[in-house]
């Protein structure tokens, strides 16, 4: 990919053949996998951060689905058309119909069995600075 | 009439066949990659596990019944000894696969079929078994409980 990019810099020839489906590729892979960690991250932080239940599963559902679903896109990008393609697909479909369900159902189990969400302003401890 | 599960029983419907049929697939995958009889079997008696889960233990007794897991314990065994048995009838050792066709590697993938099969049946099985005995012994879960 490098030499690909500095091939296409580099002044020396004019008839510079660039595979543009690769470059495509290589930056769509790139600009999900971030995205994906993003929400990974996220949603981890916020497991820790957050205050009550509902919230976190909150951030707990964030990254079981689209933090997931993007690097599973990135996977994509990066295979190509190829039977492996068809497998991730099936995989985020999956995904995406199991992930949300499952945390329907503890939602639903913990209202049902009465934890009342945290209502009203909320302001997050401070950090221990670890005196 | 109000449900308080039914977005769980619509997704578990749509989802168990495709659980099934993805034990099969990793079944026969296990020649060639990752997985075999005994996760396939796990994999199919999840689906049944599911199934008992969502819509309760005396409807997946009906779909499922307990004397076919009785039978199936017992005649996944027998298959896998069985084809034992039979390739010392054809004059080979015990387990010796190569003696079931007239060809050896051929012989070895017919083995390898009856052998997978016949875990997969009791693995199934007995997993079912497992659930069914520990689900059996008291009365369920209440319907508001969870």
């Amino acid at each position: 990919m490098i030499e690909l990019v500095l091939a296409a810099t580099a002044p020396s020839e004019s008839a510079v053949h660039i595979d543009w489906l690769s470059v495509f590729r290589f930056a769509g892979s790139l600009i999900s996998l971030a995205a994906g960690l993003f929400f990974v991250l996220a949603g981890t932080i916020g497991v820790i951060r957050l205050p009550d239940f509902y919230t976190r599963l909150h951030a707990a559902g964030m990254t079981d689905t689209l933090g997931a679903e993007l690097i599973l896109l990135a996977l994509m990008f990066q295979s190509g058309f190829s039977q492996m393609t068809l497998k991730l697909v099936l995989v985020a479909i999956f995904l995406l119909i199991t992930s949300p369900t499952a945390t329907h159902a503890v939602a639903h189990a913990a209202h049902e069995a009465g934890l009342k969400p945290l209502l009203g302003p909320y302001k997050a401890p401070e950090v221990d600075e670890g005196t | 009439m109000h449900d308080p599960h039914v977005l769980l029983r619509v997704i578990s419907k749509f989802l168990i066949p495709i659980i099934a049929l993805f034990a099969l697939y990793v079944q026969f995958h296990g020649d060639y990659g990752p997985g075999g009889g005994f996760q396939a079997g796990v994999i199919l008696a999840a689906s049944v596990i599911l199934y008992a889960l969502i819509f309760g233990l005396d409807a997946a007794k009906k779909a499922f019944p307990p004397s076919w897991v009785r039978i199936g314990m017992t005649i996944g065994v027998l298959l896998y000894g069985g084809t034992g048995v039979v390739t010392w009838l054809l004059g080979g050792e015990y387990l010796n696969y190569s003696v079931l066709a007239h060809e050896a590697s051929h012989g070895q993938h017919y083995g390898i079929l009856a052998v997978e099969l016949g875990v997969l049946v009791t693995v199934t099985t007995v997993m079912i078994a497992i659930f069914y005995a520990f689900g059996s012994r008291q009365p369920e879960t209440d319907e508001r409980d969870w």
